[in-house]
């Protein structure tokens, strides 16, 4: 292989690392230590949410030619769990415990009036690129109490870059032009935060050994905890059911 | 706040401030607690949560120390407001809201004390990793009055989307507007950008350009500085924004005087809202407040007063009111937001009432005679025995009535109605009543004199904000005066008076100077 070669193969491969990490939320590395995972259950009733009417933003309504848009407070899963749990290590770790620097910034896109990813986590410090890919106008309001808030006006294709200084589960995030987008934002002073997916699955990766108390976060159900002992490499399972109200 | 708690406090005082930190000018918590205490508590609440007995019947809200959010600032979105910018809401109130200004009420120290004071209701101001820089705000560029200034500014009011809660002539009547919230989760109206001196913090074109660059915090109104250091927009360009806001209301707020000059036309009265003729007719500004004497009481008027217009042609009088209003009531978009202020705002009832369709009204209110002296009937309507005559506008159905008053709960319509035309136009209403002078009926319908003080006054209700029977607001009396053709003698007498004048100050003068010739000689 020519230089050249290395060059492009090199390229490729930072395209598709980028690609990737552009894809999901880079989660924290993880070196090693143990793992929680598990899966967040959904028994009940699955609620109805509503249908969001975007006929005054023409632009994003376009966007969405299978389906309308619905509300996204409780999404349930084809396989009965529930997306969109905050999972995260709520206490245990050692006092000595340091979060290593941030990977890189997390993104947060504004797209067919809608925010994506719509829960999701940061570390204190960590760059969050509040991204307008709508090119409409958005306003994006953070409404911490522990952090302060900050509102922005974005009415064009852009990115803006905020931080956070205080640990704070959870930020609400939201539009005012568009009062049916909502984001909530868990910020820790660790990585060891998960977002249930798809298939209701979530997992912590890299822990030190310890007794830690998990805490899963929804946006309507409020919260469970479970406390798990993990050593050395080991997985354990944790597993959350919210039920319908 | 309890005696522990207190302890408490001033024990985490000391401990975060082992020295005594040397501020200037010096500030006293312990002083401007008691000033709190007696001034603020009321509204602001002991805790400083704004919720005060009196809060409950405020929109907008008394503000929440203890988040440290605050509207009025000179420092970027999210950070802290400087001690100057509390001085500054303290000192000039803040206009629209129940806040007055208390400069002249509490001395400049008291007003220091209470700055220091409020702030000791949340940890943010103690914390000193919070960054608080005052933005470097530039001066407005000239030309802001020009037409091609104010085209720019237009521009860009469409293109970053003011119009979306703001509305597309700026009357806070937006698709976004019936959505709103703040931070506490209350209804917020977007500003009726046609009445800077309501403005929060000032209705300069400066203020107007800061609020854009730092934004009103709690609220959905979002800071721009971002656009600004992104270079999507020039700093001038955001100026020009802020001059066009500025053109959209009088060059001075509104002067309230006593007496509607209805000028005679030598023409048939105008009958229509948008006839041209209106354009020339001087227009005056009664201010309207919320009706808290009668049950069920109303504190948040949505109608803030009204603009009046006469003429008259011996024969007939036309009377224009205009005033704004986000929407056209019954609006069902809006229902929603209704029902929210209905539960915001503390009323009469046990309950809050429930929303319904309401429509806008209008009403035009006269003694049934006019009086001799200054007695006239009470002013809320009059009452059983000394009934007023008025002229009743509804925007659904579409039409206007006549009839006596006897107090807010009773009014019986009389045959002969005034002719009433309205339009309604991007947040604003415009309504025409054109009605003989002299009628049949003079024992009930006041007759209309030139040359007389008619005592007239104006009632207005929002559907929309939830405004039906007393939850209305209210003018006090006014005078309607119908002016007679200038008669000559009006312009020649001034002129002889002047000429006279003038005359007789030559001879004094003439006199002073030669007697003054004559004393200079006699000391050479």
């Amino acid at each position: 292989m020519g230089k050249l070669g290395v060059v492009a193969a090199t390229g490729v491969a930072m395209l598709v690392l980028a690609l990737a990490g552009w894809m999901r939320p880079p989660l924290p590395a993880a070196q090693g230590g143990a793992t929680i995972s598990g899966k967040v259950k959904f028994t009940g009733a699955k609620p109805a949410m509503p249908k969001i009417d975007m006929s005054e933003e023409p632009k994003c309504k376009a966007k969405y030619t299978a389906a309308p848009p619905t509300d996204e407070t409780v999404v349930v899963n084809a396989n009965g769990t529930l997306a969109n749990v905050f999972v995260y290590v709520k206490s245990g770790l050692p006092a000595s415990y340091k979060a290593p620097a941030p990977a890189g910034p997390v993104t947060l896109d504004q797209d067919g009036c809608r925010y994506h990813p719509h829960v999701f986590g940061i570390l204190v410090g960590q760059a969050l690129a509040i991204k307008n890919s709508d090119g409409i106008l958005h306003n994006i309001k953070a409404k911490g109490t522990k952090n302060r808030p900050f509102n922005i006006s974005q009415p064009a294709v852009m990115t803006s870059d905020r931080t956070f200084t205080a640990p704070e589960v959870m930020v609400p995030l939201e539009c005012n032009v568009h009062g049916w987008m909502h984001a909530w934002l868990g910020v820790l002073p660790h990585p060891f935060f998960s977002v249930s997916g798809s298939d209701g699955s979530f997992s912590i990766k890299g822990l030190p050994p310890g007794t830690y108390t998990v805490e899963a976060w929804q946006e309507k159900y409020g919260t469970q905890t479970a406390t798990v002992t993990v050593a050395g490499s080991e997985t354990k399972t944790a597993d959350f059911s919210f039920a319908a109200k | 706040m309890t005696a522990s708690r207190a302890g408490l406090a001033l024990f985490l005082a000391l401990v975060r401030f082992p020295f005594p930190v040397s501020r200037l000018p010096a500030q006293d918590t312990t002083k401007g607690k008691a000033v709190y205490v007696k001034w603020c508590a009321g509204c602001h609440g002991d805790g400083g949560a704004g919720d005060g007995p009196a809060a409950a019947h405020m929109l907008p809200r008394p503000r929440n120390f203890t988040g440290a959010l605050y509207k009025i600032r000179s420092t970027a979105s999210g950070q802290l407001p400087t001690d100057a910018d509390l001085m500054r809401a303290i000192d000039e109130g803040l206009p629209g809201s129940a806040m007055p200004a208390w400069k002249g009420r509490l001395s400049d120290g008291e007003r220091r004390d209470v700055v220091a004071y409020i702030k000791t209701f949340s940890a943010f101001f103690a914390d000193t990793s919070q960054h608080v820089a005052v933005l470097k705000f530039s001066g407005e560029p000239g030309g802001g009055t020009g037409a091609a200034a104010l085209k720019t500014g237009r521009q860009f009011y469409d293109s970053i989307g003011c119009r979306k809660c703001h509305g597309d002539q700026g009357r806070g009547d937006g698709p976004s507007a019936p959505t709103l919230k703040d931070d506490a989760g209350f209804p917020i109206f977007a500003a009726d950008l046609h009445q800077s001196w309501r403005f929060r913090g000032g209705g300069s074109t400066a203020d107007i350009y800061h609020r854009l660059r730092t934004g009103l915090d709690g609220t959905p109104m979002p800071w721009f500085s971002d656009l600004i250091d992104q270079k999507f927009l020039t700093d001038e360009q955001l100026w020009r924004l802020a001059q066009y806001v500025r053109s959209l209301s009088p060059s001075k707020a509104p002067e309230v005087r006593d007496v509607i000059h209805a000028p005679q036309l030598a023409g048939p009265v105008p009958v229509s809202p948008d006839d041209s003729a209106w354009a020339r007719v001087g227009r005056y500004w009664f201010p309207l407040v919320g009706q808290v004497v009668r049950r069920a009481r109303w504190f948040v008027p949505a109608v803030t007063g009204v603009w009046v217009q006469a003429v008259h042609d011996g024969h007939t009088l036309a009377l224009r009111v205009s005033w704004d209003d986000r929407t056209e009531s019954p609006d069902s978009a809006w229902l929603g937001f209704e029902q929210r202020v209905l539960e915001t705002v503390a009323g009469d009832d046990s309950a809050p009432p429930k929303a319904e369709p309401w429509p806008d009204q209008l009403a035009v209110q006269f003694p049934r005679h006019i009086p001799d002296g200054m007695e006239r009937p009470y002013f809320l309507m009059g009452s059983e025995t000394d009934p007023v005559y008025q002229w009743r506008w509804t925007s659904r159905p579409r039409k206007s009535v006549a009839g006596l008053a006897r107090g807010i709960e009773r009014f019986d319509t009389l045959p002969g109605a005034p002719a009433g035309q309205a339009s309604f136009d991007h947040g604003e209403w415009r309504v025409v009543f054109t009605r003989a002078l002299a009628t049949p009926d003079t024992a009930n319908e006041v007759q209309l004199e030139a040359g007389r003080a008619i005592p007239v006054a104006f009632f207005g209700w929002d559907g929309s904000s939830g405004e039906h029977g007393s939850r209305m607001a209210v003018s006090t009396w006014y005078f309607l005066a119908l002016d007679r053709p200038t008669p000559p003698g009006v312009f020649i007498s001034p002129v002889l008076a002047m000429l006279v004048t003038l005359g007789l100050g030559l001879v004094v003068v003439r006199r002073a100077r030669r007697r003054g010739t004559a004393g200079a000689g006699r000391r050479r």
